[in-house]
């Protein structure tokens, strides 16, 4: 077989899932870093770009020992499932999702900054919460950062190598993404195989890109650009 | 709703709170209280205004004091009360509006009407719309419509939350004087029927006197002044106010005797030079050597080229022209009398006298032209009358 579907499908699973539980988990912390204004909140910030410029492999060797039947996490896992997170689904989500944390967290808190102060003051002053400030002022006119960072988290964890290996190995059906069947087919010399995976994934990746960019786009322009005046 | 009456709606403040600006360090420190009414807070900018007014809405912290609706405390330091932004139904009109851009004039209006079932919310953002002209904008967005326009908007979706208290921070700066009065007119009708304290924070001398019930004279985070626009304006007695107020000649200067019978004092001003000129000013509660300073406008003095006579002006003091400048449709003239005096004249008198540099001239000013005020202090001043 030319090209592992399984696989490939695989990573797309992953990917949506990863992208959606950074969408719910990166909000508040997004609007946290955002707004905070507590001395000691560039620690958090430091910590949230960490994954950018950690090689994959420390990343995922830590998720590992984390994930592992020695850590207190691991076995809290094992005395509840009767298995490890280790070369698991669920392993690799966990892994994925502080992978690409950074990917999703800052956008969403660039485009929250740059919301006009003076809107999230006149919404309190109408009565409104600051939960209900944020769903009708904050998040509609953040539109475009957020969808910024839900598809730089889905395109990441597309592409990513490093980390799967470390946690998920590379078990068919379970852990195998398109990367590592990609990797696994240059080693068996099937580079026939290989390009077309590669080919796939990135025509896949450009089309996710592009489709979501011209939306982006066409909403932006819908909602606030300033137009002439009549 | 139920108009509040007009006792237990009065907007009491006593603040203390330090503040900063790019400049420098101060300290807000004003204890006022504002009826139901336009309360004009009037001052330089970095004067402290626009802090007040953050005070009243709970987008600042005063350290100190406590700030109370009729019997409603928002914030009171000594019993740890301090009501959010949310909860305080402050009315809050900013310089630059902050209309929700994303959202359609209707919604805007709509916004602070949550709480409302969706029908009872419609109908009353629409009487709203109504009141403030401004229905057939209702599908607009904010970046579409007049700078007046939007200005209405911003007035209408305060108001139809039916705040207690409105702070309206130069909201009217960037408008031209038609589109301004008639927006005034609405919120006046507006406000007639509803009966809250406004306070209005600008430094447009013209809107003082066009607007206010009651002005507050800010500097330096205090209120130097309070009464009615003409009280405060009309006749300063501290120099702040007069600067404010258009006195073209203030001059320091100390009693040199009191006319108990003439119901006048003796002035005497000191210039840059030694010299001297003695004024005749109408009389104050002071003493013989106490310092003052004594404002004149330059409007209200008369100039001659020869001694007058037969007039019932007490001061007529030689002098002599340093400089002619136009201004304008106006001629400026400066006038060394012993103390430079600026004069305001027409482009006609200037002509018809041949006033020049160098000439000799003679300054006519009435007594009551002379506005006695107290000196550089920053000590609280009342007027009889005002509260």
């Amino acid at each position: 077989m030319l090209i592992d579907w399984q696989a490939f499908l695989l990573t797309i699973e992953l990917a949506v899932i990863v992208s959606a539980i950074l969408f719910v988990i990166g909000l508040p912390l997004a609007y946290w870093i955002a707004f905070s204004r507590l001395r000691w909140k560039f620690l958090v910030e430091a910590l949230v770009a960490l994954p950018i410029v950690l090689p994959p492999t420390v990343l995922g060797f830590y998720v590992l020992v984390a994930l592992g039947s020695q850590s207190p996490l691991g076995r809290w896992w094992q005395s509840l499932t009767g298995h490890t997170l280790a070369f698991t689904f669920t392993g690799l989500v966990i892994g994925s999702v502080l992978y690409s944390l950074p990917f999703a967290v800052q956008p969403f808190a660039a485009s929250f900054a740059s919301v006009d102060r003076k809107l999230l003051a006149a919404s309190a002053t109408l009565g409104a919460s600051p939960m209900r400030t944020f769903f009708r002022v904050v998040m509609p006119l953040s539109a475009p950062g957020l969808v910024t960072g839900v598809v730089l988290t889905f395109a990441h964890t597309m592409g990513e190598f490093g980390v799967v290996l470390m946690i998920g190995g590379n078990i068919p059906g379970v852990t195998r993404t398109v990367s590592i069947g990609i990797y696994d087919q240059v080693q068996a010399s099937n580079y026939a195989s290989a390009n077309a995976m590669a080919l796939l994934l990135l025509v896949f990746c450009f089309a996710v890109l592009a489709i979501v960019y011209a939306l982006n786009r066409r909403a932006a322009q819908k909602a606030w650009t300033m137009g002439p005046a009549r | 709703m139920p108009t509040p009456s007009p006792a237990n709606s009065t907007l009491t403040a006593c603040i203390r709170k330090n503040f900063r600006t790019p400049e420098r360090n101060f300290l807000l420190d004003v204890d006022f209280a504002a009826a139901p009414g336009f309360t004009i807070v009037f001052g330089a900018s970095g004067s402290g205004k626009t802090t007040l007014l953050d005070c009243v809405a709970g987008m600042a912290v005063p350290d100190a004091g406590r700030i109370a609706v009729g019997d409603r405390t928002l914030f009171d330091e000594a019993s740890r009360i301090n009501l959010p932004i949310s909860n305080r139904s402050v009315g809050y009109v900013l310089q630059d509006l902050a209309l929700f851009p994303h959202l359609s004039v209707a919604q805007n209006v709509e916004y602070g009407l949550a709480h409302l079932p969706r029908a009872e919310r419609k109908k009353k953002a629409a009487a709203m719309l109504q009141e403030f002209r401004i229905e057939h904008l209702r599908q607009q967005r904010p970046d579409k419509i007049s700078g007046g326009e939007r200005q209405r908007v911003a007035l209408a979706r305060s108001l139809v939350t039916d705040p207690c208290v409105l702070l309206l921070d130069e909201p009217l700066a960037a408008l031209d004087a038609g589109t301004k009065s008639k927006i005034l007119d609405d919120l006046r009708r507006w406000n007639h029927d509803h009966g809250i304290p406004v306070l209005y924070v600008t430094h447009d001398r013209e809107e003082v006197l066009a607007l206010g019930e009651r002005v507050l004279v800010m500097e330096e985070g205090r209120i130097l002044a309070q009464g009615t626009p003409h009280e405060v304006l009309r006749a300063p007695r501290q120099e702040t106010v007069a600067q404010l107020a258009g006195f073209e000649n203030i001059f320091d200067a100390t009693v040199h005797f009191i006319h108990e019978d003439r119901g006048t004092l003796t002035c005497r001003l000191t210039g840059d030079s030694g010299k001297f000129v003695l004024l005749e000013t109408p009389l104050i509660h002071a003493e013989a050597g106490a310092q003052l300073r004594v404002g004149i406008r330059a409007g209200d003095i008369l100039l001659a080229i020869s001694k007058p006579s037969g007039l019932s002006a007490r001061n007529i003091i030689p002098g002599r022209i340093v400089s002619v400048e136009r201004r304008d449709m106006m001629i400026s003239v400066r006038v060394d009398c012993g103390v430079e005096m600026e004069v305001h004249v027409t482009l006609a008198a200037r002509d018809s006298l041949r006033l020049a540099v160098g000439g000799e001239v003679w300054l006519v000013i009435k007594t009551h032209s002379c506005h006695l005020m107290r000196k550089g202090s920053s000590s609280q001043f009342s007027f009889p009358g005002s509260q």
